[in-house]
């Protein structure tokens, strides 16, 4: 019988980030751009609490406070989204472009 | 017993709560001024920036009080350790609220011309301050997080603030996504060293680390939170490459918050760095040192040269900022903090000199905005000279500091980062440095050309009320009496300096 320990949930952390690092990187689609990186910080607070098992409280509060700052940053993220929406009517990032060098 | 259940079974005492004032009164103001914004009527609503003023004069008090009761060398630990205050958090504070007064006075009348609402900009202006001040006064790691966001999140905020201006809503939705994605992967790097050390403590984690790099020091994980960490810091000072987001933020937001984000954000993301890198992650200077020298020479190289073809001037400023990152990273590459000190004073020094030249700087542009005219375009400032010889002065004396020719504040800023380098030996940077400065002065005197060699495109003069007029002579003063009586500043710097280090952080208790 296979023993879950530490190692396996920060196994699961890395491929949930790089998960929402390729994603980022790759979509096009700022909704779901925003959704891969409220998965690359799911993953950091899966790592703080796996290793919150070895060390005690501190990774858990950790954990908390990230959490509430992904809200937060979706909270401001959507508010700009829709503002953005209302002048332009897209949420394609290649239709992001009026301002070059 | 553990730090966390400590904090669950005693309570704050008044001494905390005394070093953190400056952050409660700024919290407290930016929260009144939100209340007072819904009870003035429309034609009033730009008296919220007298309790704006009002409120960083109350915290630099708070701050000077602070300063008044720290031992001679030494830190004051509040919280449990999360707060300290030192020289350098105490540096930080009033280059803050410098930075955020001035802001605010060149933002009045801007908001006017925009018609956008004034309490809330100056609330979130005061809530930002509040965030830089837990990066720069931050022992832990979750404090030091959470001041990044909060600064962060309201700079998206600011970045974004004319809803209806397609530039502004480009901007934001930029640096929102650029920035959350940086905060992202520096999260997980500050996730991978909690789980190394067993604690988010700096001076835990930099006694840890210690131990670990000794042992081995090229265990991978190690290595993947240093990168994973140092790429979130270096995209909050866009260096490069981290730096792409950096021109078309600063293009698209409004002047004066370009202006507020290109000194006080950045000045508080050199905090952390100086914070994370010198105290925390000091063990790991062998390691990170190639990193910064490969960012150094790409920042430099990048701003420079894409400065030369700028033909907005926020565009042109915007780049030239980032070279400006480039310079202080040298300094950092030069100085570990133990033989050499000379590179974080001129650090500290040069982000006092820039707060001032480079704000004074967007303050003239800031001036040009009239309505239908948007001022940032090259065309707008020529022949400022006929239409506003004082402005067009003042410029010049902004520009020639940002080159860094004497007697302005900016040749001593740079003189000190190029002093370190060749105390330390690194002669090679040194000329490239030198060399970069050069391309530096040739696109400043090009906008210079512009304003006292070109025909004038535009009518009529920049309109500069007292407050605008204010910000202009404070910018302007200090960046020349910084460059003729530099002793008094290089002090302060000096004595920001003598903590920074593996050996400053002390013990918490």
């Amino acid at each position: 019988m296979l023993e879950i320990g530490t190692l396996h949930y920060l196994m699961v952390a890395a491929i949930l980030f790089l998960i929402g690092l390729i994603g980022v990187i790759t979509r096009r689609n700022v909704v779901i751009i925003f959704m891969c990186i409220e998965l690359m910080l799911s993953a950091v607070n899966l790592n703080l609490l796996a290793f919150s098992r070895l060390y005690g409280l501190h990774g858990q509060v950790f954990a908390l406070f990230i959490a509430a700052d992904a809200a937060a940053e979706a909270a401001v993220g959507l508010g700009i989204l829709i503002a953005f929406f209302r002048n332009r009517t897209t949420v394609n990032m290649d239709e992001v472009d009026l301002l070059k060098g | 017993m553990t730090p966390v259940a400590m904090m669950l079974f005693a309570p704050f005492t008044a001494a905390d709560y005394r070093l953190g004032a400056p952050l409660i009164v700024l919290t407290l103001f930016s929260l009144g001024i939100l209340c007072l914004d819904l009870f003035l009527p429309a034609r009033h609503k730009h008296y919220c920036s007298i309790p704006a003023l009002l409120g960083l004069g109350v915290a630099a008090y708070g701050t000077w009080k602070i300063q008044q009761v720290l031992p001679a060398s030494g830190a004051l630990y509040a919280f449990f350790g999360t707060l300290v205050l030192d020289p350098m958090s105490v540096y930080f504070f009033y280059l803050f609220l410098a930075g955020a007064a001035v802001s605010v006075l060149i933002s009045i009348r801007y908001l006017e011309v925009e018609r956008e609402s004034h309490g809330e900009f100056y609330a979130l202006i005061l809530f930002a301050v509040t965030g830089m001040m837990c990066m720069a006064a931050g022992a832990d790691f979750v404090l030091i997080f959470i001041g990044l966001e909060l600064m962060a999140i309201t700079t998206y905020i600011l970045a974004g603030f004319l809803r209806g201006n397609k530039r502004s809503n480009e901007a934001a939705l930029k640096y929102l996504l650029l920035g959350a994605f940086s905060s992202a992967i520096f999260a997980y790097g500050l996730s991978l060293f909690y789980g190394l050390t067993g604690s988010t403590n700096l001076a835990e984690v930099g006694a840890s680390l210690a131990r670990r790099a000794a042992t081995e020091p090229r265990n991978p994980i190690m290595l993947l939170a240093l990168l994973t960490t140092m790429t979130g810091m270096l995209f909050k000072i866009a260096a490069a490459p981290f730096h792409m987001w950096a021109p078309d933020v600063y293009e698209g937001s409004p002047t004066s918050v370009t202006g507020f984000m290109s000194v006080s954000v950045k000045a508080a993301g050199w905090a952390l760095i100086l914070r994370v890198l010198l105290c925390g992650l000091y063990p790991l200077r062998v390691q990170y040192v190639p990193v910064l020298v490969f960012a150094a020479i790409m920042t430099l190289t990048t701003g420079n040269l894409a400065a030369i073809t700028q033909t907005n001037t926020k565009r042109l400023l915007a780049y030239s900022s980032i070279a400006h990152v480039g310079y202080m990273l040298l300094g950092l590459i030069a100085s570990d903090g133990v033989a050499n000190r000379t590179g974080i004073r001129g650090i500290l020094f040069y982000l006092l000199v820039y707060t001032f030249m480079n704000l004074g700087a967007f303050a003239v542009l800031t001036s040009l905005r009239r309505r239908n005219i948007l001022g940032d375009d090259i065309d707008d400032i020529a022949g400022l000279v006929q239409r506003a010889p004082v402005e067009a002065i003042l410029m010049l004396v902004f520009l020639l500091s940002l080159a860094g020719i004497p007697p302005f504040a900016g040749f001593y800023g740079k003189y000190f980062i190029f002093l370190s380098l060749i105390e330390t030996g690194h002669y090679l940077l040194a000329g490239v440095a030198v060399l970069y400065s050069v391309v530096a002065a040739y696109y400043y005197l090009r906008v210079a050309n512009a304003m006292f060699m070109r025909k004038p495109q535009g009518e009529g003069a920049p309109v500069t009320p007292p407050a605008m007029n204010l910000a202009l002579w404070i910018t302007a003063a200090a960046t020349v009496l910084i460059g003729i009586f530099p002793n008094i500043f290089i002090q302060a710097a000096n004595w920001a300096g003598t903590l920074i280090g593996p050996t400053g952080v002390a013990q918490i208790r």
